[in-house]
């Protein structure tokens, strides 16, 4: 049951913040952070009683929900599902704590979305059965739709209708993949169900994996974003307000990633293997398109916005790799990418309120004012651009060297990625708080809130890079299982079709 | 007739006794109180009469009427619907109009004539059922006699509902010919091809039933008649004069056979992909929040269609716990409208919901709950329901109906989302309607419908699949 609290703790917080509001914004703040810390903390001791007992996953939940359609409520952690939920519950804090000052409108209903938000991601990150998996696939949208709407920038209303449109078509043609792999699954077995532990090795024709999976895809390659399904990100990330381009770019991103690795290909394994070197073609193009778009941005938010699109791609190209390294890779710069871009995207909202601009043009010379500011500015500049040391050049340089046993052409052109983003992140620097202050800006530097979470975020990134084990021992064996899932789906397929040949005269 | 058969359509009776004693209360002195009570007395004592019939059935009471699980299911829904919709219009009728009492008359009257059309096994006892409610909507639609486009409504209600009950009528006559029987029975896709009169009169029947249920090309009425009617009935004409007659259409063609496949079958296809089409899209530029939910429940008919038309043993439960749904949905959304409309006019226009949400934050909650719901979004019945569609069209491999399904809900949340957005946008000054006790009863009830249904659908679905149809 702990997995359910762990999962609802979130949501129950933001009723209750809600609630709270009308005796004024501070107690609905600090509701959120103590459920969030809570939460946290439960997720903690899971985790030192889940490698104690060193079982396969650390809990699991089964209820029956609607029994009459094969759907239960399951839910399991393991440690991949793990280090996703910690990520979650992590930049969840983060990002309460990076709208303290800046949101001074309905902050009941603001951190009623918030949490709502969080509780859909940690329920995508622990469902073990597919229709629980697509309900709080579509619960995390919403209050993500309110959140970029009602407290965005300019252009909140276009941007948050994008991003509903792209993710919802995506997330219905998921819907309809998952219908058909559990009509198919009942109508071989007689057993209905979408437990996933079931459906996992249902033999598939060639033709229908390959549409199931492009449904499973159409949804979470939307989400990742790859590159021709990227264009409502840039949008959505830079009108968001802070804490909603916080759970975007660190979190939601993600799930599409993990669902690639959870569902998609262990599903399909097949079909998968068919379309990897698509996939890595197109996880190639999101690396250097973004990074090169992310040079040519002056808007600070949608700089950032496109450096996703750019790490987002060594995930793609780590997961359709398929060998441990690049998997131990691509989560690694999961990872890092959700920390070390939060921490960019606090950073900016921290600058738009100082300074009410996000142009890069009318900023710089901002060191003299905010050196505490700059300094974080630039650590976390220096992450993204993978500075080894930093959690992310852990996460790229696992991927480029799974990769390179793939495919060494394409892995030499996501190398090249680096390059640029060297390029973009110095420059980002540059621009802000290096040369002239042409404005005259005069801001405060960060207060012992901002600077507090951004060094939890700092020691993260740090200790990732310095000593990832921890890390990589807690997934390896859900990354292995998840691979071997995969094989035996192959070996037993390609078996009685080597045996359909030998029948033959 | 046994003491058996009295007690199976003791629902029935009791609607029927209903409308004459509040006739007769009316008579003797008017008083809005009195004949709401009364109504709504008699609408409570017809519900707590379905367990009552339900120990007796199945029964086939006379040859018109049958009384099963699936006639009491109808039933229940039917009677909460009318019970929402009374209590709903208790407050819009007190600041409207100055005679009150007669409304609740032609409610019950509606009432009894949904019941009846899902209760019956004849053509015959449709038919009467059918005109008793749509005789009592003609009026009820233009209830509100000084407001010159209710009445043009309730007249373009009159002209359209009996010209299709003509052509339905035409349509029986030739199954007659056929059959020599206007019971019903089911019709066999190839009996139909091979006889041309009767597949004529089936598919006359289907335009007739098509009408009421406002699929395209027969739903040029409904916009208009939404926004003119009451806010109360445009609710229920959406909700459970739809709801009835599609209960009988299951009826008729039970066999999935009958409905799916052959030229019926194509005439349904057709119809469905473009309700769900002609419905979102049409709804796109509406600027009137009535006309939008019109134009939305055409394309709810359409997604209906969907299970309608598929096989396999989840398509009656699919169908029921859609109906379910849509009705809590509808009702809610127009209760929503009702309770924020003031003497002058419906709150139709999408400027009266700005910033409702600082203004009224929990009647704007409901709206949200309304409007997810029928875009269906998790945690609400709305989306339980769209998943049963989509799990139809796929199991039974109707790939052109599923994907129009897909591609029309994502059309469809533009509009939905549009609604939301301006509900909490930053308030705009607006006069403010006072709170109405019995209409936030309804919606809370109707919100704690939805959501139970969304969060937990074995409330429905473990007890649909036992009902078996007769």
């Amino acid at each position: 049951m702990i997995l359910a609290w762990i999962t609802f703790i979130p949501f129950a917080g933001g009723l209750a913040a809600w609630a709270a509001a009308r005796r004024g914004a501070r107690p609905a703040r600090w509701i959120s952070v103590a459920a969030l810390a809570a939460d946290l903390a439960l997720l903690l001791w899971l985790g030192a009683a889940g490698r104690e007992s060193g079982a396969e996953t650390y809990a699991v939940v089964r209820l029956p929900w609607i029994p009459s359609l094969g759907v239960g409520f399951e839910l399991a952690m393991d440690g991949l599902s793990f280090l996703l939920v910690l990520l979650t519950v992590f930049l969840g804090l983060a990002a309460v704590l990076a709208s303290w000052t800046g949101i001074e409108r309905e902050t009941g209903f603001f951190h009623f979305n918030l949490l709502a938000a969080l509780t859909g991601i940690i329920g995508v990150f622990v469902a073990a059965d597919l229709f629980l998996f697509y309900f709080f696939w579509e619960l995390m949208l919403v209050p993500m739709y309110f959140l970029i709407a009602l407290w965005g920038h300019e252009r909140r209303r276009y941007a948050a209708v994008k991003f509903f449109l792209f993710t919802q078509l995506g997330g219905l043609a998921m819907l309809a993949a998952i219908l058909a792999l559990f009509f198919l699954h009942g109508r071989m077995t007689g057993d209905y169900t979408f437990q996933l532990r079931q459906l996992v090795g249902t033999p598939l024709s060639p033709g229908e994996a390959r549409l199931i999976l492009a449904g499973f895809l159409a949804a979470f390659l939307v989400k990742l974003p790859a590159v021709p399904f990227h264009t409502w990100l840039p949008d959505a990330h830079t009108e968001a307000p802070t804490a909603g381009s916080v759970i975007l770019a660190g979190l939601l991103l993600k799930t599409g990633a993990y669902g690639i690795l959870r569902f998609a290909v262990p599903l399909c394994p097949e079909a998968a293997a068919e379309f990897a070197p698509a996939a890595m073609v197109i996880a190639v193009i999101g690396i250097l398109y973004g990074a090169v778009l992310a040079f040519a941005q002056r808007d600070i938010k949608r700089l950032v916005a496109y450096t996703s699109v750019s790490h987002m791609g060594f995930v793609l190209l780590g997961i359709f790799a398929w060998n441990e390294i690049a998997l131990q890779g691509a989560l690694i710069q999961v990872l890092c990418h959700g920390v070390s871009t939060g921490a960019l995207f606090i950073l900016c909202g921290a600058l738009q309120e100082r300074t009410g601009t996000r142009d890069l043009e009318r900023m710089g010379g901002l060191w003299n004012s905010a050196p505490r500011m700059g300094g974080m500015w630039l650590f976390f500049a220096l992450a993204a651009l993978g500075l080894p040391g930093m959690g992310n050049f852990v996460g790229e340089f696992l991927v480029l060297l799974g990769a390179w046993r793939a495919s060494v052409p394409l892995t030499v052109l996501a190398a090249l990625g680096l390059v640029v983003s060297t390029v973009y992140a110095v420059w980002m620097v540059q621009k802000t708080f290096f040369g002239l202050n042409a404005s005259n800006w005069r801001i405060p530097d960060l207060g012992v809130r901002e600077t507090t979470s951004l060094c939890a975020l700092m020691a993260v990134i740090l200790w990732i890079g310095l000593y990832p084990g921890p890390f990589l021992n807690t997934a390896r064996d859900s990354l292995a299982n998840l691979r071997e899932a995969a094989h035996a789906v192959l070996e037993a397929q390609s078996a009685p079709a080597a045996g359909g040949d030998h029948d033959r005269p | 007739m046994t003491v058996h058969d009295f007690a199976a359509i003791a629902p029935l009776l009791i609607l029927s006794a209903a409308p004459v004693a509040v006739m007769l209360v009316i008579a003797v002195r008017r008083s809005h109180a009195a004949s709401f009570a009364l109504s709504a007395g008699a609408l409570a004592a017809a519900l707590l009469c379905l367990p009552l019939a339900a120990s007796c059935s199945p029964r086939q009471v006379t040859p018109l009427l049958v009384v099963d699980a699936y006639t009491l299911f109808f039933a229940a829904l039917i009677l909460l619907a009318g019970l929402s919709v009374l209590l709903l219009s208790h407050d819009y009728l007190r600041i409207h109009e100055e005679r009150r009492e007669e409304f609740y008359v032609l409610l019950l009257t509606a009432c009894l004539g949904s019941v009846i059309v899902a209760a019956s096994r004849h053509f015959a006892s449709f038919f009467l059922g059918l005109e008793a409610l749509s005789v009592s909507l003609y009026v009820l639609i233009a209830y509100l006699r000084i407001n010159a486009s209710c009445i043009e409504a309730g007249l373009k209600y009159l002209i359209l509902a009996a010209f299709s009950s003509a052509i339905m009528l035409f349509g029986m006559a030739l199954v007659y010919r056929h059959s020599g029987t206007l019971a019903l029975a089911g019709l066999s896709p190839a009996e139909g091809a091979a006889e041309p009169a009767l597949l004529a009169g089936a598919v006359l029947i289907v335009v007739g039933i098509g009408f009421k249920l406002a699929v395209v090309p027969f739903h040029m009425w409904a916009p208009d008649i939404y926004e003119g009617a009451p806010a109360p009935v445009a609710g229920f004409v959406a909700a459970v004069s739809k709801g009835s007659v599609f209960a009988f259409l299951l009826r008729w063609l039970l066999e999935p056979a009958a409905a799916g496949d052959g030229p019926l079958g194509a005439i349904f296809t057709g119809i469905a992909v473009l309700s769900m089409f002609a419905g979102n899209l049409l709804a796109l530029f509406q600027d009137n929040v009535k006309r939008m939910l019109a134009y939305s429940s055409i394309a709810h008919m359409g997604y209906l269609l969907v299970a309608f038309l598929a096989s396999g043993p989840r398509r009656v439960m699919a169908c029921l716990f859609y109906l379910a749904a849509y009705f809590v949905t509808t009702l809610g959304a127009f209760g929503v409208i009702t309770v924020l409309s003031d003497k002058e006019r419906d709150a139709d226009a999408l400027e009266d919901y700005r910033g409702l949400f600082s203004r009224r934050p929990w009647i704007a909650g409901v709206f949200t709950a309304m409007l997810l719901s029928l875009a269906g979004i998790p945690l609400t019945a709305g989306f339980i329901g769209k998943f049963f569609m989509l799990a139809a069209g796929v199991a039974s491999g109707r790939w052109l109906l599923a994907a129009s399904l897909i591609v029309t809900s994502g059309i469809g949340l533009f509009y939905y989302l549009r609604v939301l957005a301006v509900l909490y946008m930053p308030a705009a000054p607006a006069v403010d309607v006072p709170v109405r006790p019995l209409g936030t009863l309804a919606l809370a009830a109707l919100v704690a419908l939805l959501v139970g249904l969304g969060v937990y659908p074995g409330l429905l679905t473990d007890w649909i699949p036992a009902m078996a149809i007769r």
